[in-house]
């Protein structure tokens, strides 16, 4: 859905006019492609332009928040073939924040692509989008064609010396293609299976080449950073948190969507804009940071402001910005169950303490909720993680075991009274009727 | 040229083939393979589904080997391996989804259509897979027809009303 509600908009001023703002023209209209007409104009040397990204503060929005200033600083000066690559194969639960980007603004990304290309020195670069919002792909590659039919994507981009073409890749249904290093070998056109690092991809990405790899909202911001000044983008937010951040809201809220607010601001906020509980029933829990960060029950989430630091000292990650709102209805096993099913059923099943242990836990968990679960197994599930964690080519492992250890942790006698009553401690009907998909009344 | 490689590869027609060559042209000269992706979602296309000939005929035209392009096949998840309906419909049941119905609406789509998740009607019209993270959490219910549309915020009367649509 187009923008509803928004503190300091920049990344989604192009959202106003919904699906019919989203070409080169309405994008030029808003001061598009300046930026890169003024560091190309100006000769800007990449050195400048790093260290103007640096000042900004800007972190990795894809999930783990690198400084992308000093990531775009480890690309080797000398090699003569170099990649950028755009990381928008959003498959973490709980996340759609790109896939509105690329359909309500698809040049900000192709411009802050280009951008990095120059302050990197990478004469070719790839889009990778998530298989499942084809439609998107389809518009991020007219967007391309117009890019390149008016001289920002090719060779002498604007007349200068600067050279280079941009592409976009699909995906077809693999969570593990997020990670960076499957996402290159899945561009090679192999199973996305992660690589061991280091190297790292700044030394030997794709096709083995120095390659700079970000997300779709971190180059999305990259116009508007340069537009107003790295300081002025970091003053936005709060300090070592630059600039504003798209926050994905769903779950049990009134307005599910995006919202973009500046960093630092807090959660309760948030959950305003979100026009607040549906149904004003009573908040449970959050999962921050998208299906991969620890929950947090409501007290602790209404103390939190939304930025890296607040939800870190919380105990859990501000990931991508993907806030699952959890209401009183929602069975916590049940909850957990899901989303071990899910890691379990995206494993890539390379690595044997995440192929087997994912599998353990989803399996422990179904019996826990199915009535069949014993007074040792939270200690099993806890011991199943431990054997994960850290084990790993990839964070998958780590992703699959934090909500099993946060869940345990945080709703432990729920888990408790499922196992000794062989039940849920919340009645199946409320829990029926808290999706909202029933209408009241109705069998 | 094109005459040439459909003789190379009988399965695909030589609109498909072109398709192709779109999507080679992206990559550098030597990493065809890169492309393997996109000719297996656009044979699948064609097809209605990968079967190993396929799957071995794109291998043939972008020069690898029939198992590499069958591994990739058989890791990307909306590749399907066996024939399904003419409607396959993907319905997201993960967390988020399932907050907004997402289970729910999986249950509903079953009972209107009498088969299970991996089944398919036998008149050969739908298929009933269940997704995983599509990335439009904050449009649940979401499901997928044929792989590329999207279809959001299915509650009853949406899904009644896709359903019918479906001819």
């Amino acid at each position: 859905m187009a923008l509803i509600d928004t503190i300091n908009p920049l990344l989604t001023t192009g959202w106003a006019k919904g699906d019919a703002g989203w070409s080169l023209k309405d994008y030029e209209a808003r001061g598009g492609y300046k930026q890169l007409r003024r560091v190309l104009e100006s000769k800007m040397t990449p050195d400048d332009l790093i260290a103007e990204i640096k000042k900004s503060v800007l972190r990795g929005r894809g999930g783990a928040g690198f400084p992308t200033g000093l990531k775009w600083s480890f690309m080797p000066k000398a090699a003569p073939e170099k990649y950028v690559v755009c990381n928008t194969d959003e498959g973490e639960p709980g996340t759609f924040k790109d896939r509105d980007l690329l359909r309500f603004d698809p040049h900000s990304t192709i411009e802050g692509m280009i951008i990095a290309a120059y302050a990197v020195g990478a004469k070719r670069g790839y889009n990778y989008i998530h298989g499942e919002i084809f439609e998107i792909y389809q518009r991020f590659e007219e967007a391309l064609d117009q890019a390149r039919a008016a001289g920002y994507l090719g060779s002498n981009i604007l007349g200068s010396d600067f050279s280079f073409d941009l592409f976009a890749h699909h995906g077809w249904g693999a969570y593990i293609c997020g990670e960076e290093t499957g996402l290159l070998e899945s561009i090679e056109g192999k199973k996305g299976q992660p690589r061991y690092k280091p190297p790292f991809p700044a030394n030997f990405g794709l096709y083995g080449k120095p390659t700079t790899i970000n997300n779709t909202e971190t180059f999305a911001a990259i116009p508007f950073i340069l537009g107003m000044g790295g300081e002025a983008y970091l003053g936005l937010g709060k300090p070592n948190n630059g600039g504003t951040k798209l926050f994905s809201v769903s779950g049990h809220v009134n307005r599910p969507g995006n919202y973009e607010v500046p960093m630092g601001t807090p959660f309760a906020k948030l959950l305003e804009m979100a026009g607040g509980m549906r149904g004003g029933r009573k908040l449970k829990a959050v999962i921050p940071g998208g299906s991969s960060a620890p929950v947090l029950p409501a007290d602790v989430m209404m103390e939190c402001t939304m930025d890296y630091d607040s939800i870190a000292k919380a105990g859990s990650m501000l990931g991508s910005g993907a806030v699952i709102v959890m209401d009183e209805t929602v069975c916590m096993v049940k909850a957990l169950e899901r989303l071990s099913y899910f890691y379990f059923e995206e494993s890539c099943g390379q690595c044997t303490p995440c192929r087997e242990g994912s599998g353990w836990l989803y399996r422990v968990v179904h019996r826990i909720e199915h009535g069949q679960g014993r007074p040792e197994d939270l200690d099993l599930l806890n011991r199943v993680t431990d054997n994960m964690m850290g084990k790993t080519i990839c964070a998958l492992a780590a992703a699959a075991a934090f909500p099993v250890r946060s869940f345990i942790k945080h709703f432990k006698t729920e888990f408790e009274y499922h196992i000794e009553n062989k039940k849920c401690l919340i009645d199946p009907e409320v829990q029926r009727m808290g999706s909202g998909f029933f209408k009241a009344g109705a069998a | 040229m094109n005459t040439h490689n459909a003789m190379l590869s009988p399965e695909l027609s030589a609109a498909a083939l072109r398709k192709i060559d779109r999507e080679v042209a992206k990559y550098p000269a030597d990493q065809k393979q890169s492309a393997v992706m996109a000719a297996l979602v656009i044979a699948q296309d064609e097809k209605g589904w990968l079967s190993k000939e396929t799957i071995a005929a794109v291998a043939g035209y972008l020069g690898m080997a029939p198992i590499a392009a069958y591994e990739v096949a058989s890791f990307y998840n909306m590749y399907d391996l066996h024939p399904v309906g003419r409607y396959k419909l993907t319905v997201c049941t993960n967390l988020p989804c399932a907050l907004s119905g997402g289970v729910h609406a999986a249950d509903y789509v079953k009972q209107k259509l009498g088969i299970d998740f991996n089944e398919t009607t036998p008149d050969g019209k739908f298929t009933l897979k269940e997704g995983e993270c599509m990335g439009a959490c904050g449009d649940a219910p979401v499901l997928l027809v044929n792989n590329k549309r999207m279809c959001s915020f299915m509650l009853p009367e949406q899904i009644d009303k896709l359903l019918a649509e479906c001819k």
